[in-house]
């Protein structure tokens, strides 16, 4: 049993432990040589180019579309509309909780930048040139962008709701007509009127997020290949299986006719999830009876999928002890036109949004609300970094106002193991106390600090989160073992640059006892890697993780069964390849472990929001700023960055800290700078050039990346996921520390030099009026 | 309107047919197949289609194709050299320092470290991130490719290339 492959060639070595290595990535030579393959670049044979031709209204009645010029013009295949498409596909309505968006727009359209028409062309130029010739004349209806003002179902988004029936908690909306509620999740736990009526003081605030947008370097595409016998999809897709069932569904095939194909992706991060343009390649496949390809350009990535904005009211009573008594929370999402996945935003973060506090009498109303802008999705944090913005700023401005340390003010408040979180589920395996005495340790809290002079005045803050992860989800992977003894692992979870494939291997090798290299992962394939939930939420690494784990131990425990049968002593350590001769008589048959993992889990009570197991797993983070604000000019200069969570035991100590400095860099381009702006529901900066991203400039000139010591008891080798965590305390540290440096609070994101200035002059009393 | 260009591609003679029209990206990838070099934002902001021309980095999804007519032009696909199979001391450092997460940048940053190299051979952090302001990567590996730049001038001085 003790058999290892290196390089693939047979031996009989032992490799030692693989989880806890911090090898390099196992694609690491194709991507730094650019041939690792993306979807954006791939090609088919007879393959035509899409090109969309998009809304220019936000809300309109379609009363005719001319195609005349764009498909006169010479080169073009054909001008495509919704009426070709629902020959096909009569019901051409897709997405993950409603299947409320059209794979181009039927009758109406919904917000600025929605497909109404695509052009066929064998020459993407030729495409791009006569989309430009398509004409749409629209009635223009009253638009609705605000979530607040959605939230009075004063002018409708959709005239019904659709649920898609796959989520229990959704079913109730069904038919609903005269709302732009999505979802309104309730937690009611103990007495809040009561509690707030006996406080000893009462603090209530509201917090805005802005719109953002996941910029993956890669943009959107998919390529449709569809005969009357199966089609095949090369996506860049984050859930390839979820894409599987939601074509074949549209399609009215056995999923077994619907192939998905994921090569890497060039950046992912909530994006690329569920089904984005791969049900319009299959209907454009199917009307040109040819490969067809979407291909997106950055600018239309603005038009696609994006960040929820929100507004979140937080009210929270505190006893003449500093201690929490009751919170309410508001949080209204803005989902955009369609729903794509926000109502499981709504609940699966609404419910964390008391905070990582031991709180007697909590309430929460979380609302995913439709508004006429393009459609927002998850986000590395699925609503989480909203939800920590709004409560650890809160936190602060309380522990400001009772004249508390606001690390003392937490640590009296915090929710410790052992103890309920205000679903009812006892904590445990939750190390965000420890993450935040880190962060501590590391600024010296409560020794001098160095405050500034004159015009540049210095600050620091602190924060501190929990996140559940989305649950229940089920993950499978199989693993074969040839006769030669190498080792193939077929797991459907997507690397999109975060390392799962090396981790994968690590688990597949610390289980076989083989090095982690020796291991070949099959590129994501529906027609041979097993259903996976999908790849988000940082739900990868424990689900796949204990898959992959459980599809190991049944190979091993194969083997060994397979020893037993040609008569090896018990403990024989005989190298494979003479173990499949001995059982075969030649170099033949295989070794298949497949392993399955759902963990438990209770749905919340209807009523009240309350369930004993929500979460498998807490994911769990603090982090720390050093800002100095320059108070002529409102610029923030972020001088010390710190971050520390709890993933458990991580798997390759060096890509973690990778996933902690990635997510962070990231979260800082959502606090200080990155906001889509539109006007009268258009993007006005959808380009580069006018949205600006985190550049190396941007990066602090000190950044601490850890992860505290921990282990997470049912975690596959103690370790839990890491994707998302590093991002959810960036906002409101750096908020915490500008209030600490020049005295004004910021409530809402980003966190830029305007902003600050302005609040500099409100505090001065000289505030600047709003540009017009 | 099509016309024929020869260049030097990686250190071999080609030609190409092209329209007026074509950047250098769709040239390279439609006729050549390479695909190192790709297109993002289109602007020339994020610098994921960095190829070399005359030995200088370009943005290659701006660039038309009719310029490279009788230039030479290197890829991130030989920058280790024409031929070769082995890696550049700056792709060893990229892989060492855990210098990217998705890839699809990492073309452009090895293309452009490689230049400051060529440049500076001992570059300061400072000069590093001034030299890479222009290229863009969302997985936000920037700390690590400092590092990897720094570990490949080491390489570079302890084992000149040829």
């Amino acid at each position: 049993m003790a058999t290892s492959m290196q390089g693939g060639t047979s031996g009989a070595q032992v490799a030692g432990p693989q989880v806890g290595r911090s090898l390099p990535r196992l694609e690491a030579r194709e991507k730094v040589s650019g041939r690792a393959e993306y979807t954006h670049t791939m090609r088919l044979p007879r393959m035509l180019h899409g090109k969309i031709f998009r809304s220019t209204v936000a809300h309109g009645r379609i009363k005719a579309i001319d195609t005349g010029a764009a498909a006169a013009l010479p080169g073009v295949y054909r001008v495509v509309t919704s009426e070709d498409v629902r020959k096909l596909i009569p019901e051409p309505y897709y997405g993950p909780a409603f299947h409320d968006q059209p794979i181009l727009a039927v009758d109406k359209v919904h917000y600025v930048g929605e497909p109404v028409a695509v052009v066929l062309a064998a020459d993407p130029h030729v495409a791009e040139e006569a989309a430009q010739l398509v004409v749409a004349e629209y009635e223009e209806l009253p638009a609705v962008f605000d979530e607040l003002g959605a939230a009075d179902n004063a002018i409708l988004v959709h005239a019904e709701l659709k649920p898609a029936g796959t989520f229990a908690d959704l079913k109730h909306l069904k038919g609903r007509k005269g709302t732009n509620i999505a979802l309104d999740f309730k937690l009611r736990r103990g007495d809040v009127d009561k509690a707030f009526a006996e406080a000893a003081h009462v603090f209530e605030h509201t917090f805005r997020t802005q719109k953002c947008l996941h910029v993956a370097l890669e943009p959107y595409a998919s390529i449709a290949d569809w005969s009357e016998s199966g089609v095949t999809i090369y996506s860049g897709a984050q859930g390839p299986s979820f894409v599987r069932t939601e074509i074949a569904r549209l399609l009215g095939w056995p999923e077994n006719r619907v192939r998905i194909k994921v090569p890497y992706l060039g950046g992912g991060f909530g994006g690329k999830l569920y089904i984005k343009l791969e049900a319009l390649a299959t209907a454009l496949s199917m009307i040109a009876r040819r490969p067809v390809k979407i291909a997106l350009t950055m600018e239309e990535q603005f038009y696609t999928i994006t960040k929820h904005p929100s507004t979140f009211r937080i009210k929270t009573g505190v006893d003449s002890g500093g201690r929490i008594t009751a919170r309410k929370c508001e949080v209204y999402w803005n989902g955009g036109a369609y729903a794509d996945i926000g109502p499981r935003v709504t609940q699966k973060s609404g419910f964390t949004a008391s905070g990582p506090y031991d709180i007697e009498n909590v309430w929460i109303d979380s609302y995913a609300l439709y508004t006429n802008l393009p459609p927002a999705g998850a986000l590395r944090g699925f609503g989480i970094p909203q939800l920590v913005w709004a409560y650890e700023s809160h936190t602060d401005m309380i522990a400001r106002a009772i004249k508390l340390d606001p690390v003392e003010f937490r640590r009296r408040n915090v929710l410790r193991e052992g103890r309920p979180h205000a679903t009812g589920q006892i904590v445990e395996n939750a190390k965000h106390e420890a993450a935040l005495d880190r962060v501590a340790e590391r600024l010296n809290w409560g020794k001098p600090f160095d405050r500034g002079s004159g015009t540049l005045r210095r600050g620091r803050g602190v924060a501190m989160a929990i996140k559940a992860v989305i649950s229940p989800t089920t993950s499978v992977a199989n693993i074969n073992i040839a006769a030669d003894g190498s080792t193939t692992l077929y797991c459907g979870t997507i690397d999109m640059g975060q390392g799962s494939d090396t981790a994968m291997a690590q688990i597949t090798g610390e289980v076989l006892n083989i090095a982690a290299e020796s291991v070949r992962i099959v590129p994501r394939d529906t027609d041979v890697t097993p259903y996976d939930m999908g790849t988000l939420g940082s739900r990868s690494l424990f689900h796949m993780g204990h898959a992959v784990r459980l599809a190991a131990e049944e190979a091993r425990d194969k083997i060994k069964a397979m020893a037993r049968d040609v008569g090896e002593p018990e403990g024989s350590n005989i190298p494979l390849p003479e173990l499949f001769r001995k059982k075969y008589g030649m170099q033949a048959g295989n070794i298949i472990g497949t392993g399955i993992y759902k963990p438990d889990y209770v749905p919340p009570d209807p009523a009240t929001g309350l369930t004993p197991n929500v979460t498998p797993f807490w994911m769990c983070a603090a982090a720390g700023a050093e800002v100095e604000v320059d108070t002529e000019t409102g610029q923030v200069r972020i001088l010390r960055l710190i971050n520390v969570v709890d993933c458990g035991r991580p798997v390759n100590p060096r890509i973690v800290e990778t996933q902690i400095s990635g997510a962070s860099l990231m979260q800082l381009g959502f606090t200080m700078f990155e906001k889509m702006h539109i006007d009268a529901g258009q993007v006005t900066n959808a380009s580069l050039a006018d949205y600006k991203i985190p550049g190396i400039l941007d990066v602090p000139a000190v950044m601490e990346n850890e992860a505290v010591e921990a282990r997470q008891s049912n975690g596959p080798f103690g370790a839990k996921g890491v994707g998302e965590t590093a991002t959810f305390c960036v906002s409101p540290a750096i908020a915490n520390a500008i209030e600490d440096a020049c005295g004004v609070r910021l409530t809402e994101l980003p966190l830029n030099a305007e902003a600050v200035f302005r609040a500099l002059r409100a505090q001065a009393g000289r505030p600047l009026r709003d540009a017009s | 309107m099509t016309r024929t260009i020869s260049f030097t591609l990686n250190g071999e003679r080609v030609a190409a047919e092209i329209e007026p029209h074509h950047n250098l990206v769709e040239v390279l990838q439609r006729e050549f197949n390479l695909m190192g070099a790709r297109e993002s934002c289109g602007q020339g902001m994020c610098g994921c289609c960095t190829v070399l021309v005359n030995g200088t980095a370009v943005s290659g999804c701006l660039y038309l194709a009719a310029f490279i007519d009788g230039a030479a032009v290197t890829t991130v696909e030989a920058i280790a050299g024409p031929q070769s199979n082995s890696l550049s001391p700056v792709q060893e450092a990229f892989i060492e320092a855990g210098a990217f997460q998705c890839g699809y940048c990492t073309p452009g940053f090895v293309l452009m470290a490689t230049q400051l190299l060529d440049a500076d051979p001992d570059p300061d952090d400072e000069a590093i991130r001034h030299y890479l302001s222009g290229n863009l990567c969302r997985c936000g590996a920037y700390p690590q490719i400092v590092a990897a730049i720094k570990l490949a001038a080491r390489k570079r001085r302890a084992q000149p290339v040829a």
